[in-house]
């Protein structure tokens, strides 16, 4: 009996503290989402010569509109959610939640400093892969649970477009994992260890590339949004839904660029790597040092950045036509990863300093 | 060859550079937006608000019942009732625009002969009741007495060009 207790209340000690860590987590995640939707229309703003929201404040003082995404959220939660008669009910309430949670899920393996990771398991590539791609059935059963021929076409058309780039995706993937020699997360950016020049983003620059615009297309973010299509087809595949159904959607697209932008700088720029790292006479620098040296906050600096880009792509670029969106997936990316899965086979066998060499 | 260029263009994604870099260049423009309540853009003279009903200096209001307004009102906003004053001279008993109607065209400014009805720079006014915009001709005379002032400057601004 007392050894029952003594096992059960180990066990929940665990539970509690593992919840209390996920709870530490998304507490400044949801806050970084509610607040890349104030940045991107600000961004956006900026990018039209305009300024984007300005008003709303805290406590009387406007505060360039900081309270704005505050304001949004309290707005969506006294909406009210809509069902369509017509509307599979169970599959439209778990739908959103089909998308939300595996963009949060997949942070589970993410390093955000050397040993610092939720879950340090062995094949954490595959996994970030397998629970992103759950992702897609949010938008496929929300589509097809609402009962309208809007979200219909939506979804399939998500569908089509994220089968396309998860397969350039996961070549460029194959790219970083031969040149990191391990699908464990925190392994791969310790093999990109040392300054600038070690990162995989030289010797993998058109994988790269290629991953971060499947990154975009595989988020259904401009210019590849064309499973929302405003102009074509009202609002794709959350049409119906409104208030707090839609906000989670919302949470989830946003929450899956952070993801993208976190897993490309992992991959691709070295994690929390600082570009001085190695570099002596700079990291032990009195103050600034700590601040050149490796750690979290280089990562931090690196997600932002390519959250910017994401904001920058869709202030730019308008939506790509559909068939084009194929064309580039099928006819344009794959060939390009699989011609450079090639080339980086025949790096690592020649042992290219200073990635691969002694 | 212009394939060729065509090819290696995209492939390099050099035209999608050249776009960002100009997106890239609007960020750290200077912005253009007004905020509005405390920043205002400036007004032509010619800007066509309000209505009102003028008065020339002696205190006699201008109109003289020619409903040419009336007529030219491409909206039918103006309803106007005529009669004879015992002085001798026709004035209206009934003035009225219906703002609700109106499309701000200035077309009753412009037909107007003794420059009685004129459009004036208000345009933050509101109607919090039915009716409340329905302009009558005593409301008409109270706006035209309280701008008189900024209506004169604004038609002498404008003296050359008329």
């Amino acid at each position: 009996m007392i050894d029952w207790i003594i096992t059960t209340f180990g066990l929940l000690h665990v539970v509690v503290q593992t919840v209390i860590l996920i709870a530490l987590f998304l507490i400044p995640l949801m806050l970084s989402v509610a607040y890349l939707t104030y940045a991107e229309r600000k961004v956006i703003g900026a990018m039209q010569v305009r300024m984007g929201p300005n008003r709303v404040g805290f406590f009387g003082f406007s505060l360039w509109g900081l309270g704005q995404p505050i304001a949004d959220a309290v707005k969506l939660m006294f909406k009210e959610i809509i069902i369509p008669t017509g509307a599979n009910k169970f599959l439209f309430i778990i739908a959103p939640i089909l998308s939300l949670a595996p963009a949060l899920a997949a942070w589970a393996v993410i390093p955000f400093d050397e040993g610092v990771t939720f879950a340090n398991i062995n094949a954490g590539l595959l996994y970030v892969l397998a629970v992103t791609s759950i992702g897609v059935y949010g938008v496929i059963i929300a589509g097809w649970a609402s009962n309208s021929k809007y979200a219909l076409l939506g979804a399939m058309r998500s569908a089509a477009q994220i089968v396309a780039y998860e397969i350039a995706m996961g070549f460029a993937l194959v790219g970083v994992l031969m040149a990191a020699g391990s699908l464990n997360l925190g392994e791969i950016v310790m093999a990109q260890d040392g300054h600038i020049g070690h990162w995989f983003v030289w010797p993998l620059l058109p994988l790269f590339v290629v991953y971060f615009i499947s990154g975009v297309a595989e988020t259904n973010r401009a210019p590849f949004d064309v499973a929302e299509g405003e102009s074509e087809i009202v609002a794709g595949f959350h049409v119906e839904y409104s208030g707090m159904a839609f906000a989670v959607f919302f949470l989830a697209e946003y929450a899956n660029m952070i993801l993208i932008a976190a897993l490309t700088s992992i991959l691709f720029l070295g994690g929390w790597m600082s570009p001085l790292a190695g570099w002596d006479a700079a990291t032990t620098l009195p103050y600034l040092g700590v601040l050149l040296d490796s750690g979290f906050h280089w990562l931090l600096i690196k997600i932002a950045f390519f959250l910017f880009c994401f904001l920058w792509l869709r202030a730019t670029f308008p939506r790509y036509r559909y068939d084009q969106i194929m064309r580039l997936g099928w006819k344009v990316f794959i060939p390009i990863t699989i011609v450079w899965i090639v080339v980086i086979g025949v790096a690592i066998l020649a042992k290219l300093p200073p990635w691969w060499g002694a | 060859m212009s394939d060729f260029n065509r090819r290696f263009k995209s492939l390099f994604l050099l035209e999608l550079l050249k776009g960002l870099s100009v997106t890239l260049r609007h960020f750290f423009k200077r912005k253009v937006t007004q905020r509005y309540p405390e920043e205002k853009t400036p007004l032509s003279p010619r800007f066509r608000g309000l209505h009102a009903l003028r008065r020339y200096p002696n205190g006699e209001e201008r109109c003289i019942a020619c409903k040419l307004c009336e007529v030219v009102c491409p909206a039918l906003a103006i309803t106007i009732e005529s009669e004879l004053r015992d002085d001798g001279t026709r004035r209206t008993t009934r003035y009225d625009i219906d703002l609700t109607k109106c499309i701000f065209c200035g077309y009753c400014e412009e037909s107007c002969p003794v420059d009685s009805i004129v459009e004036t720079h208000i345009f933050e006014y509101h109607g919090e009741e039915r009716g409340d915009l329905y302009m009558t001709k005593e409301k008409l005379l109270a706006v035209g007495d309280k701008y008189e002032a900024e209506i004169a400057a604004c038609r002498q601004d404008d003296a050359n060009y008329r």
